[in-house]
């Protein structure tokens, strides 16, 4: 295409293209990267996932500008963002819903990757990124709602960093280490506030451009589970393909609106929704000798909190949680199966992803609620539910009955 | 130049030269960047100013009636001060069947607090208030046969957090996701002044 006028296009476009490889980079990433035709509702996530970073990054910039970090002042400095800075409010509403919005399509994102197998050869890696992209994510949320300095903040930073007093021998002295106190105190916020506003999305932007970059050498997956690239037509392009731009820019751009609308109405109407996104016990300033009467963490961890709860046994709970995560990690290799849609797999592993889909919804309630009955017997069920669909994978996937998978993705003209 | 054997076994030279330099460097450049990287890792463990603060704690005990319980703050943590009426310390070793250490041999206190009462003085008990599971505080529910926690209470500390229970010796009840009794911080009796955060029998050393 515009490749041979590169380096003759006259003008400014042309001075900035013999220096800089700009259109050709617009070309192989946009115009001449081609998508799968057939994506569907499921794929608008990944994009809104980066929306969602740009939402945080420019709202949480210019919380830095009015937030005072240290134990004295942080809570005070927030109050004051909300009641006397013009239009504070609405920045931190943005920023606090942006961290719930950002899991919402995050969770969403990892979903579609299941039902589709988009984790599976030759996408390990990228799956692996992404992966690693959620953990720095919890980080980050983590260390966010500590900065507030409410005594949920602080209760919630006390039992996520006392998790780490369950490692045999160094555990009391690690916890130590990290609080940079005999308790959570002033030096544990200023640390968490570097970390919340430097290292953690520095690491971030690096590992999604490295998500990005695995995507675009291995191409999408689709909801059929077809390699597009396995079927060319004589031009050398997919025959399922499409480029990515200009259909999939403005089918994002649709998705982009659509998810606007939703953010307007928690962020204008709902900031709190209910306790769900902001706590109340998280408007009291910390009080490190009266913990809240319930001590829930955010939606986004309850699923492994319900997890941690359910063990009466400090080590195992905590060893169970981390499992928890750390089963989306060995996830291609547990998969055997040489079919990745679920469209085409076999009724057993319809039946155990059903259950998951149940145990990890019916976790994140429970983790919500107090810790007693029926709720932590419901919790061992869901928790049990959990880690089966990962623990009996690798016995029925190498042999499991599926159906046919077409040669053509599936079209609707 | 001449002689292309000698060239063969020059280049094969430069070669493993070459390698082991590169190894070296490896090693050399790694330990550095490991030796570099302690300074940093130090900043984060308590600065001076927090150790100073972190010197015992004084409380006279004399405010505290048979039956009350009071909080002082030690290193930043809640220390539970709780004077003990002699019908609970007579009782505490009944329920020992229910708890998950009796005998306190897994749990963290000073030698001269593991005993039957786990304290120096029977009607003493001194604790450190958070939880051994994750760290929240523990709340008093002294009363036996509590509403919430049964007809069989004998009386203690439950953590609303995660529902630990905890009896009047801060031992650990079955059942809970702590494993571990309550902590108890190092102190000593001078008549009716607490120390806490240090031995006694350091102090006697001393002196």
């Amino acid at each position: 295409m515009a490749t041979t006028e590169q380096g003759t296009k006259p003008g400014l476009w042309g001075w900035i293209n013999k220096r800089l490889p700009a259109e050709e980079f617009i070309r192989s990433q946009l115009l001449e990267y081609y998508a799968p035709k057939n994506f569907n509702i499921w794929y608008f996530f990944g994009a809104l996932s980066l929306l969602v970073l740009v939402i945080q990054l420019l709202s949480g910039i210019f919380l830095t500008m009015f937030y005072k970090v240290g134990d004295a002042s942080a809570f005070d400095s927030v109050e004051y963002i909300m009641r006397e800075v013009d239009y504070g409010w609405l920045v931190r509403y943005i920023h606090s819903s942006g961290a719930s919005a950002f899991f919402v399509v995050v969770y969403l994102h990892m979903y579609r990757g299941m039902m589709y197998g988009s984790y599976k050869a030759p996408r390990e890696l990228l799956w692996l990124f992404g992966m690693l992209i959620y953990l720095a994510l919890m980080a980050e949320a983590f260390m966010g709602y500590v900065l507030p300095w409410g005594n949920m903040s602080y209760w919630g930073a006390q039992v996520i960093i006392n998790l780490f007093s369950t490692i045999p021998v160094v555990g009391g002295a690690l916890v130590e280490w990290i609080r940079g106190d005999y308790a959570i105190a002033d030096s544990t916020l200023n640390r968490f506030f570097a970390l919340h506003v430097a290292a953690v999305p520095l690491a971030i932007i690096l590992l999604i451009t490295l998500h990005l970059v695995a995507l675009r050498q291995v191409g999408s997956n689709n909801p059929d589970g077809i390699e597009i690239k396995a079927n060319k037509g004589p031009d050398g392009k997919p025959v399922d393909g499409i480029p990515f731009h200009p259909y999939y820019t403005v089918k994002d751009i649709f998705g982009v609106g659509a998810f606007l609308l939703l953010f307007c109405i928690v962020v204008f109407f709902v900031p709190t929704f209910n306790g769900l996104f902001l706590e109340a016990a998280n408007f009291e300033p910390a009080n490190p000798v009266s913990t809240p009467e319930d001590i829930t963490p955010s939606w986004y961890f309850t699923p492994y909190y319900a997890i941690l709860r359910s063990i009466p046994n400090q080590r195992l709970g905590a060893l169970a949680m981390l499992l928890a995560i750390l089963m989306f990690f060995f996830l291609p290799w547990l998969d055997r199966s040489p079919v990745k849609s679920i469209r085409y797999r076999s009724g057993l592993f319809k039946f155990f992803f059903a259950v998951f889909t149940v145990s990890f919804c019916g976790l994140m309630y429970l983790g919500l609620q107090k810790a007693e009955e029926p709720y932590v017997t419901l919790a061992r069920i869901c928790m049990t539910g959990y880690f089966l669909f990962f623990v009996t994978l690798p016995f029925y996937s190498g042999r499991e009955k599926t159906t046919h998978v077409p040669q053509r993705v599936t079209f609707h003209e | 130049m001449t002689n292309a054997g000698a060239t063969t076994e020059d280049a094969d030279n430069d070669l493993s030269r070459r390698k082991f330099l590169t190894v070296a460097l490896g090693a050399v450049a790694g330990t550095g960047a490991a030796f570099t990287a302690v300074p940093f890792l130090s900043t984060w463990a308590p600065s001076e100013r927090v150790r100073a603060a972190g010197a015992p704690a004084k409380f006279d005990l004399s405010k505290l009636q048979p039956g009350q319980m009071t909080t002082i703050i030690w290193r930043k943590q809640p220390i539970y001060i709780v004077n003990r009426p002699k019908d609970i310390t007579s009782k505490l070793g009944e329920h020992d069947a229910r708890l998950k250490d009796p005998k306190s041999s897994e749990s963290d206190q000073p030698a001269y607090a593991q005993n039957e009462k786990r304290s120096v003085r029977d009607d003493l008990l001194v604790l450190i208030g958070t939880c051994t599971h994750l760290g929240c505080l523990p709340k008093q529910h002294f009363e036996p046969g509590d509403a919430t926690l049964g007809a069989d209470w004998p009386g203690g500390f439950y953590c609303p957090c995660h529902g630990s229970r905890f009896d009047l010796a801060g031992r650990v009840f079955n059942g809970s996701p702590a494993s571990l009794n309550l902590r108890i911080p190092p102190y000593h009796v001078d008549g009716n002044l607490l120390t806490v955060g240090e031995d006694g029998a350091a102090k006697t050393g001393v002196a």
